[in-house]
């Protein structure tokens, strides 16, 4: 169990020092920062002695262990494009993003957790077999085309819902949040179910089947048998015994939904880090770009360690294996 | 022609080699399955539709000598009020053939699409023999960059190497190379499935015995690797490339949408559906609809397609 733990772990880190790797290599050799930096009229001491400056003189490995200790300090370098602090823009943006997140999460998982048992006890009922196919064709859009199509809908022939923006923010400080206005919880809504309506459609399909799966086993007769409720049945015993693999799959959805997030928020242009990234592959900020990488790796390595954990810690079985 | 000399048995092997498909148990999956026969007959004609464009457009959309501003926002079918020119599907802003320039669009789009898949192939493919057959390091390494790349999501690794590219590249060029470094950063984003999937098969074939005897008559590891093992693990890489296709179609499609792939000089259906956007409040809905649908059939055909070819290939499911 343990020496399990420890080997995740420094799995984990052997992949964030790989993308550390990637995103110092394109701030390093996309572009040279001593052009960006001098202007016209610069000299051969100048440039000399900017290199000098900048430890760009050092060895390679050098480079990247101080590049590296920077990044973890929280200096990711200077925007190319808005002369501004890296770390400064993107705590900036990032609760846009975190909050959008959480609540397309939160839609997928109750939605999908839902309708997963529905369409598994009412097999064979219409409305049921109605929900099935209709998340067959919700799998084959694209991303941007569900948002587009709510924003017809909801935003120009309805007008009920805004079509762009996060609306009014209340700033707490170090957060800024849109839960607190009405115009800000109003905003969310669309953009929260075109981001989790994928992820809600593939929790659906796999609750369902390991619902089927489950309620067909003997445990499940033994508990209708016993007398007891329908609701109990469905819900404490059946319910719960699939849930080991709905957790794995939610967790790593939730990193998924962090990257698709770039999606969605250039067609509601949300205010976030997926939108900050977007911007800049249009004009090659080079360290948004590579601050981007190296955000999104963190998450992603860490949704994944905490996922693999979750699963030894909720699953007995996997415990006993990992003693002997 | 010599048939009637031929045994039976030989005239049977000369038919020609499409009634034989035909006559194979894919082929009676494929005819016992009408979602793979419309799928199948839908993918071809919207293929020839953008192979044969120039032939099949009425307009030609990039040429601006054809062009006529008075034309744009033309609704469908109806004819326009100042130069009484009638589209099919209706006008863009600036007086294109709505109908011609989906023509052109998906012809890039299937272009970037098939192209990035056969790199994906080819680079996956190579990796995959070569981690299967070889062993060893070259393994270790070559799946463990697979796996740190799978972590992430292949449209955000395609972004990555797609903006890389755009930094590496002197601004003139830019647009001039675009479709190829959307490819590139597709077909990389891609390469991970097919390899996984001909290693793992690798790994089963190479200790066969026909795997055996080539190595015994002393062929080299390069010909037993293309020669004898690459035909016996193609069928699952077969299934993989058509779903392969319709993904990066709707990646290409996105990155396109998102100002990040083809360029507006030569639009994709992506790009289209972007350009369409804009006009959604001000009620020109038909610049977006028909690109849309478009590429929803397009991408639903070529799925549905992989669906059935799946089902098809897999014994188990015989």
């Amino acid at each position: 169990m343990f020496s399990y733990i420890i080997r995740r772990v420094l799995q984990s880190v052997l992949v964030l020092l790989v993308t550390g790797l990637v995103a110092f290599a394109m701030f390093r050799f996309v572009g040279d920062p001593v052009d960006s930096m001098l202007g016209q009229e610069r000299t051969m001491q100048d440039i000399e002695r900017l290199r000098e400056n900048l430890g760009l003189n050092d060895p390679f490995v050098m480079q990247y262990w101080n590049f590296l200790g920077r990044a973890l300090q929280g200096d990711l370098g200077i925007s190319y494009r808005q002369g501004r602090p890296v770390a400064e823009i993107i705590m900036e943006r990032l609760p846009a993003t975190l909050e959008l997140a959480a609540v397309s999460g939160l839609f997928a998982l109750v939605l999908g957790i839902g309708l997963g048992v529905f369409t598994a006890i009412r097999r064979d009922g219409f409305a049921a077999n109605a929900i099935m196919t209709l998340s067959l064709v919700g799998v084959s859009l694209p991303t941007f085309l569900i948002g587009i199509l709510l924003i017809y809908l909801f935003s120009v022939e309805l007008g009920w819902l805004p079509s762009f923006g996060r609306g009014e923010t209340v700033d707490l400080g170090w957060w800024t949040t849109g839960f607190l206005t009405k115009s800000g919880l109003i905003a969310i809504i669309l953009p929260s179910i075109t981001l989790g309506l994928y992820q809600m459609t593939l929790i659906m399909r796999l609750v369902r089947s390991e619902m089927l799966e489950v309620l067909r086993q003997d445990f499940i007769r033994f508990a209708r048998a016993r007398g007891l409720k329908e609701r109990t049945v469905n819900f404490r015993h059946a319910l719960k015994n699939t849930l080991v693999p709905v957790i794995t799959v939610t967790g790593l959805q939730l990193g998924s939904i962090i990257a698709f997030a770039i999606i969605t928020e250039t067609v509601f242009q949300w205010p976030g880090v997926g939108l900050l990234f977007i911007n800049a592959i249009q004009f090659v900020d080079i360290p948004v770009m590579a601050a981007y990488l190296m955000l999104i790796s963190v998450m992603f390595v860490g949704i994944n360690l905490i996922v693999d954990l979750l699963y030894v810690a909720i699953d007995p079985r996997l415990r006993t294996e990992g003693k002997s | 022609m010599t048939d009637t000399h031929l045994p039976p048995a030989e005239t049977a092997r000369a038919r020609s080699r499409l009634a034989m498909a035909w006559d194979s148990d894919v082929g009676w999956s494929f005819r016992r399955s009408p979602v793979a026969m419309i799928s199948a007959f839908v993918t071809i004609a919207l293929i020839l539709a953008a192979v044969l464009a120039p032939l099949f457009a009425p307009h030609d959309p990039f040429n601006p000598a054809t062009l006529n501003l008075m034309n744009g926002f033309t609704a469908p079918g109806t004819p326009n009020a100042f130069t009484g020119d009638s589209f099919l599907l209706g006008t863009d802003d600036q007086g294109r053939d709505v109908f011609s320039t989906i023509l052109y669009g998906m012809r890039i789009s299937l272009f970037v699409g098939f192209s990035a898949v056969a790199f994906a192939m080819v680079l996956g493919i190579s990796l995959g023999l070569l981690a299967g057959y070889v062993g060893g390091w070259t393994e270790t390494i070559i799946m463990r960059i697979a796996d740190v790349q799978l972590t992430f999501p292949a449209i955000l690794v395609a972004m990555l190497i797609f903006g890389v590219a755009k930094g590496i590249t002197p601004i003139e060029y830019r647009d001039e190379v675009a479709i190829w470094v959307l490819i590139i950063a597709i077909g990389l984003s891609d390469w991970v499935q097919f390899a996984r999937v001909v290693r793992g098969a690798t790994l089963v074939e190479k200790h066969k015995e026909y795997v055996q005897a080539a190595r015994l008559i002393g062929r080299s590891p390069l010909a037993i690797m293309l020669r004898h093992i690459l035909p016996n693990v193609l069928s699952p890489v077969l299934v993989i490339a058509t779903i392969s296709l319709a993904l990066a179609i709707i990646a290409e499609a996105t990155l396109s949408f998102l100002g990040v792939g083809a360029p507006p000089t030569t639009p994709s259906l992506g790009t289209l559906i972007s350009i369409g956007q804009g006009f959604l409040f001000s009620g020109e809905w038909w610049i977006l609809f028909f690109p849309a649908c478009t590429l929803l059939i397009l991408a639903l055909a070529v799925n549905l397609l992989g669906d059935w070819l799946r089902d098809a290939l897999n014994p188990r499911l015989r």
